[in-house]
């Protein structure tokens, strides 16, 4: 019992005894994730392996189902309209979620307002969201209403079953997951940092370049990197206001499984897994996009 | 206006600044008193005036609202005769050393040092030359590519003060820049700032908390209390001459003695203290019968018999018995109690040829009347 109270530097320097007593206590944390874990490994692991197994082994091994990846135009044009539309979701993000991020953290009695309205998104369903904009941008809905009434267009222009729907419904769906990494690492910047830059000769759009927006670069990293992965897997908001041949990999994926094509959607799930996770590889490796990871996730 | 300090010929390298009734209440609605009340300072160019006060006193204030940081409720800031409250702190061309240093993390020694002047568009080669000059100033040369964060407490405190002489202000303001290090280097750094101050002849502008530091660097100090300045002068001015009864015991130890005034002479007041008549240097000129506080420093009282007390100058006594007595190495110091229970501290340097005096001991205590002051 005595040795088990030594703290750990002291108890290292002692030459461990051969036969060490099970530290019953290590185990403890372990021990109280253990139904987790179980239920993970059983409802969402040995699932997702056994999918992504059909990709090679249906009907018999084989890397079939990849090759001819290589030359299915339809895989390749959905791949890139993927693609494309999470760069231009997360571009978006950016430019809408910085400010935003700015106000937030200079905000005082307001600041928890705002957190609350950045937040919405996040407690309503992407069911329900989806829907309000089809509403919203429909031939007869708000935004062409409000044009049509500004004198802007004569007719009821098509915003709905664009791409541009999917762009505006996947940006306000995933503005919080910028918004709130960006905010996490300006609120770190020491305020007297700003001041000593003003001090120092610095004008107000001279500081934000030189101090706040490299200083708030790890929180960039983190939002971007975060809204890139997830508009990756988007399903629900591109099928439903997106166009009709603007389809993403994700509804690829949901329509060869209607279809039982089970091979090939395994195939594509997991070249869209790889994906993301080739992203999050080679982002981690950037210095201080790591440690941005580790400090907005605190 | 013109003022004395800036007219032609005779405008130093540092700037001149006065401060008018200069207010600042940050919560305008509650009832809470001025944070900053009426300051009023005429700091000469090339001074160096220090703001020294306890936690709370307003002095991190009054230099957020020359720097520009902060706007005043009230008053006028002008520095070289000009107002400036108006101006932003970008365009007031002042140099800052805060607290925390504020170095920026993401820059190295040099691109902070260099920063001011790059706001400035000094091109690359003259910002060089220069940056390498001010480390040099700060005894810093080599240490450009490194970050802040590679840096110790004290070096980090050389590159902040380069950073803020680099681009040759009138002008350097430091709020406690000293605080966060260790007595050994603070005492060494003293002497830094000090010798750069003689080195640049511009005006500077250091708040502390520390009385010793005051003392021992500044031209003059000026006391904060409460958000008020309660005296300002040079540091013996401040150690002999203290104003008010604050000022007396923030600065230094001092012994306050209740009297009742009973006259006054040739600037002397004539006061009676447990029964004795004691004399104290007086600018104003009290009402018999008003009841005063007198104080005096408890290394200026000796005890009346003691052989080596000077005559020259004429003298008060007081009638004490010894409560305390405690052996300090250097120093002997004694807790008296006068008749009236006014409790009193003197200080005796020690020596072996000086009677120790024991608890309980009646004994006559002595003191210069150039000694005692009237707060
Ligand atoms: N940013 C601020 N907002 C509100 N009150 C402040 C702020 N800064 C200082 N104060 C108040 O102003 C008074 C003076 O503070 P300060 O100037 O920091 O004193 P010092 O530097 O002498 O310690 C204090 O009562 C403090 O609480
Ligand atoms: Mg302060």
């Amino acid at each position: 019992m005595s040795e088990v109270a030594q703290p750990a530097s002291l108890a290292l320097a002692v030459s461990r005894p051969q036969t060490a007593p099970f530290d019953w206590r290590r185990a403890v944390p372990l021990l109280l994730a253990a139904p987790l874990l179980l239920y993970m490994l059983v409802f969402y692991a040995l699932p997702v392996v056994a999918m992504l197994l059909r990709s090679v082994n249906d009907p018999s091994w084989t890397l079939s189902h990849y090759a001819t990846l290589f030359d299915d135009v339809v895989f390749q044009k959905t791949f890139w309209i993927t693609f494309n539309t999470s760069v231009t979701v997360t571009l978006g993000c950016l430019i809408l979620g910085y400010p935003v991020a700015m106000g937030l953290v200079r905000a005082k009695a307001m600041a928890p307002f705002i957190l609350v309205i950045i937040l919405l998104p996040f407690w309503t369903s992407v069911l329900v969201r989806s829907y309000a904009w089809m509403v919203l941008l429909g031939r007869h809905g708000l935004v062409n209403e409000a044009l049509l009434a500004l004198g802007m267009i004569d007719r009821p222009i098509r915003i709905l079953n664009t791409p541009l729907a999917t762009q505006i419904a996947m940006i306000h769906i995933l503005l919080p997951y910028m918004i709130l990494p960006i905010a996490n690492a300006l609120r770190q910047i020491d305020p007297s940092l700003i001041r000593a830059a003003s001090g120092l000769g610095s004008t107000p759009f001279m500081t934000f370049r030189q101090i706040i927006l490299p200083l708030s670069m790890s929180g960039v990293a983190a939002g971007t990197l975060l809204t890139f992965v997830l508009a990756l897997g988007f399903y629900i908001t591109p099928a439903m206001v997106g166009g009709p041949r603007d389809i993403t990999l994700s509804m690829l994926i949901a329509q060869q499984v209607d279809q039982l094509n089970w091979a090939y959607a395994a195939t594509l799930s997991a070249v869209l897994l790889a994906t993301a996770l080739a992203i999050l590889a080679v982002a981690r490796k950037l210095p201080g996009v790591g440690n941005a990871f580790r400090t907005s996730m605190r | 206006m013109i003022s004395a300090g800036t007219n032609g010929a005779d405008i130093g390298r540092g700037a001149s600044v006065t401060l008018s009734d200069l207010e600042k209440t940050y919560d305008r609605a509650s009832a809470a008193p001025k944070d900053v009340d009426r300051v009023s300072l005429d700091i000469r160019s090339g001074e160096f005036l220090t703001m020294l006060g306890p936690s709370g006193s307003g002095k991190t204030t009054t230099l957020m609202m020359i720097a520009g940081f902060e706007t005043p409720t009230a008053g006028d800031i002008a520095i070289d005769g000009k107002s400036v409250v108006a101006m932003p702190p970008y365009r007031r061309n002042i140099g800052m050393v805060f607290q925390n240093y504020a170095l920026f993390p993401h820059l190295t020694v040099e691109e902070n040092v260099g920063f001011p002047l790059k706001q400035r568009g000094v091109p690359k080669p003259e910002r060089a030359r220069l940056v390498a000059e001010a480390l040099e100033l700060v005894h810093l040369p080599g240490y450009g590519a490194r970050y802040p964060r590679q840096l110790s407490g004290g070096q980090q405190q050389r590159v902040a003060v380069a950073r803020a002489v680099v681009f040759k202000p009138r002008l350097l303001l430091m709020d406690e820049p000293l605080g966060a290090l260790d007595k050994q280097l603070r005492e060494n750094l003293q002497l830094e700032m000090r010798r750069l101050h003689a080195d640049l002849g511009i005006t500077f502008i250091y708040v502390t908390h520390d009385q010793e530091e005051a003392l021992t660097m500044s031209d003059r100090i000026a006391v904060m209390n409460d958000g008020k300045v309660a005296q300002v002068g040079t540091p013996e001015d401040l150690y002999d001459r203290p104003e008010n009864r604050f000022v007396a015991g923030f600065i230094g130890e001092s012994n306050f003695l209740p009297a009742v005034v009973r006259g006054v002479e040739n600037d002397v007041v004539i006061a009676e203290c447990d029964g004795a008549v004691i004399r104290a240097l007086c600018p104003g000129r009290p009402a018999s019968g008003e009841k005063v506080t007198l104080t005096t420093r408890p290394e200026r009282l000796r005890f009346a018999d003691s052989a080596w007390i000077g005559e020259q100058m004429p003298q008060n006594c007081l009638s004490v018995t010894v409560t305390e007595a405690v052996f300090a190495g250097e120093r002997c110091r004694y807790m008296l109690q006068a008749g009236d229970g006014t409790s009193i501290v003197l200080k005796e340097p020690s020596s072996a040829a000086i009677r120790r005096r024991a608890v309980g001991e009646r004994a006559e205590i002595a003191w210069s009347v150039a000694d005692t002051i009237l707060v």
